[in-house]
């Protein structure tokens, strides 16, 4: 009966125009929409089909602004038991280092702990870090990138795939998992789930609550620092011709000119 | 001049291209020194190559412990390098494993970490990583404010040049794993590359899209790729209809390429695929739509059909060759 934490995210969508603030280089999530991240989804539905497998409970956790509760309704409503959202304005500018203290002092509070679900990668930052670096923090295996994963007793195998190709990973509970793309189709909330979900208890922390002091995280003491940010001319359109049975021979022409061929 | 440690990209003994990349961005900040963390004997294959980009250290650390534990190994090697060395920063590729090694590095040596650069430089002494960010919409220019700095690069962001390296060797022990926190490794199945370059490491890529309309047709791109020596690629909607297969994605959800050039065709240009190819330094485009938004940012645009163009540019490469 293993218990699961499911971290989520909300980002950014990246159909809406992004910008950073101009006070001082964060993320301007007011200017963007902001969605559940995809592959997030991805990891409710992992942590949900084992749940009906195995038992066990799922609680979900972000660590975000106020407006990560949709994100933390949409994984309820998916079938999540309840959720945890730290939330404080001494998170603004948070760094890595700093959000991954804050995500493993979270999963502190839950008890028991077999197995904690991430995605791979955000969308908004390419990261692909906070699960590694979780998994150093807490001292737990990592087996990242899954596109497979078997839970049997204590023992965990995950099928990984990067770039690198397939690997196949083995490791003792409690561990952290990410999730790929490739993993499950997440399901869609039904409307039982959506009028459940709103009776899930949801625990909402600040730092303090968590044992952290506000001047350890955030901006001020980050461990990068943002020196300076400069919106890049967009690219301008260069020339554009017609076909006319000779677009082929065009590019060639265009490519030796340029030196490219 | 102080160290800056270049973890080493390897496979088989073959260094991938990105690892030269790291060595020539070393070199803007202090002292390249190559780690090389493999199987008992790669160290004596890859020194050479090493050398040619500038390594003046390699620091030889193998075990067959590498290959049976996912990433901690690495981890292991450089924290204690970083405790004995106090380099002015280490730079590891910004690829799946690389990220993951270089967050647990940060951790394990309280260290910031600055992601996906796409060079770095020395100012005033200090290390200051330049990220492309939101698909290249900004240019963030970053440096770490706690311990070591630690960087990933981007492969492809930094064009690599040679130059000669001491390459002096000096053993490093692999610590040995901790089995109940490591992560076994039980079998692995690598990507056969085939023929083609990498798609993130090819100067030249040739990506279709929807437009192609079957797996069947992507010969088309495919033989247009092969004329110019390129890597293929697809937007997601080529691969989520079955065209082709996800690991050559290009965009946001897929990989990110900085090419000399990149061909697309029948790709529309939405901007989840742009934010994985729109840092090309030259990009040509054929759509047969002339609103397709990949004209807005495209040096060279022809409005036509992919199946008449792209044969007949692939016989004019062919042509040239001789
Ligand atoms: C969170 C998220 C992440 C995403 N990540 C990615 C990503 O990583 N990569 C990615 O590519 N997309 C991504 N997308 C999808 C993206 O929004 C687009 O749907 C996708 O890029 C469209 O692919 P396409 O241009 O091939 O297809 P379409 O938009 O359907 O365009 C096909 C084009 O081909 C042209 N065409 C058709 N026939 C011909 C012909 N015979 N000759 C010439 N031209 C022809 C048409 O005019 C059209 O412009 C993502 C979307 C979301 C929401
Ligand atoms: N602030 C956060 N709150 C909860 N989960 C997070 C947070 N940041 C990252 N994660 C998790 O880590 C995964 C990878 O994120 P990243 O390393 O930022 O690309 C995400 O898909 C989430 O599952």
């Amino acid at each position: 009966m293993p218990n699961i934490v499911v971290l989520v995210k909300q980002v950014p969508d990246t159909y809406s125009e992004r910008k950073l603030s101009d006070s001082d280089h964060t993320l301007d999530r007011e200017s963007a929409d902001a969605v559940l991240d995809e592959i997030n989804e991805r990891a409710v539905e992992e942590a949900l089909l084992i749940k009906e497998a195995q038992g066990g409970e799922v609680t979900v956790l972000s660590v975000g602004p106020d407006r990560a509760t949709e994100a933390i309704r949409k994984a309820l409503s998916m079938g999540a038991d309840k959720a945890i959202h730290v939330s404080d304005p001494a998170l603004h500018g948070a760094c890595l280092l700093q959000t991954t203290k804050v995500l493993a002092a979270a999963i502190g509070k839950v008890d028991s702990v077999d197995l904690v679900i991430a995605g791979n990668e955000a969308t908004d930052g390419r990261g692909g870090t906070i699960p590694a670096m979780l998994a150093e923090v807490l001292g737990y295996p990592q087996l990242t990138h899954a596109r497979k994963v078997t839970i049997d007793g204590g023992a965990i195998t995950v099928e990984r795939e990067t770039d690198a190709g397939l690997t196949h990973l083995q490791a003792n509970l409690p561990a952290v998992i990410s999730v790929g793309e490739k993993i499950n189709e997440p399901r869609y909330p039904s409307f039982k789930g959506i009028m459940a979900a709103k009776k899930k208890p949801v625990d909402t922390l600040t730092v303090a609550d968590l044992g952290i002091d506000a001047s350890e995280v955030g901006l001020a003491s980050a461990s990068s620092a943002v020196l300076e940010a400069t919106p890049k001319p967009p690219r301008a359109a260069g020339q554009r011709v017609e076909d006319a049975g000779d677009g082929g021979s065009k590019i060639a022409a265009y490519l030796v000119g340029e030196k490219l061929i | 001049m102080s160290e800056v440690l270049v973890l080493v990209d390897e496979i088989g003994g073959e260094v991938k291209k990105v690892t030269f990349e790291l060595l020539t961005a070393a070199r803007e900040i202090g002292e390249p020194a190559a780690v090389v963390v493999a199987a008992p004997g790669t160290a004596a294959k890859v020194k050479e190559s090493l050398a040619s980009y500038g390594a003046a250290k390699v620091y030889v650390a193998e075990s067959d412990d590498v290959a049976a534990y996912l990433v901690t190994p690495k981890v292991d090697v450089l924290a204690s390098l970083v405790a004995a060395k106090s380099p002015a920063a280490v730079l590891v590729a910004a690829t799946a494993e690389g990220k993951e090694v270089a967050g647990r590095l940060a951790v394990r040596t309280g260290s910031g970490i600055l992601i996906e650069a796409v060079g770095v430089e020395s100012t005033g002494g200090e290390v200051v990583g330049v990220q492309g960010i939101f698909g290249g919409a900004f240019t963030v220019k970053s440096k770490v404010t706690k311990g070591t700095p630690i960087v990933t690069i981007r492969p492809g962001g930094v064009d690599a040049v040679e130059a000669q390296g001491a390459a002096a060797e000096e053993i490093v022990e692999v610590p040995a794993a901790d089995a109940a926190k490591a992560t076994k490794i039980t079998g692995q199945e690598p990507i056969v590359g085939g023929d083609r370059p990498e798609l993130t490491e090819a100067s030249i890529v040739v990506s279709g899209g929807r437009g192609v309309g079957s797996a069947e047709k992507f010969e088309v791109v495919e033989k247009l790729a092969d004329a110019l020596g390129a890597a293929v690629g697809a937007s997601r909607a080529a691969v989520d209809s079955g065209y082709y297969p996800a690991q050559f994605q290009v965009g946001q959800t897929g990989k990110t390429v900085s090419p000399q050039l990149y061909v697309a065709l029948g790709i529309s240009g939405a901007i989840q695929h742009r934010a994985g190819m729109q840092t090309s330094k030259t990009i040509v485009a054929v759509n047969k739509d002339p609103e397709a938004p990949i004209f807005e940012i495209a040096d060279f645009g022809v409005v036509g059909d992919l199946f008449a163009v792209a044969p007949q540019l692939t016989e004019e490469v062919g042509k040239r060759k001789g």
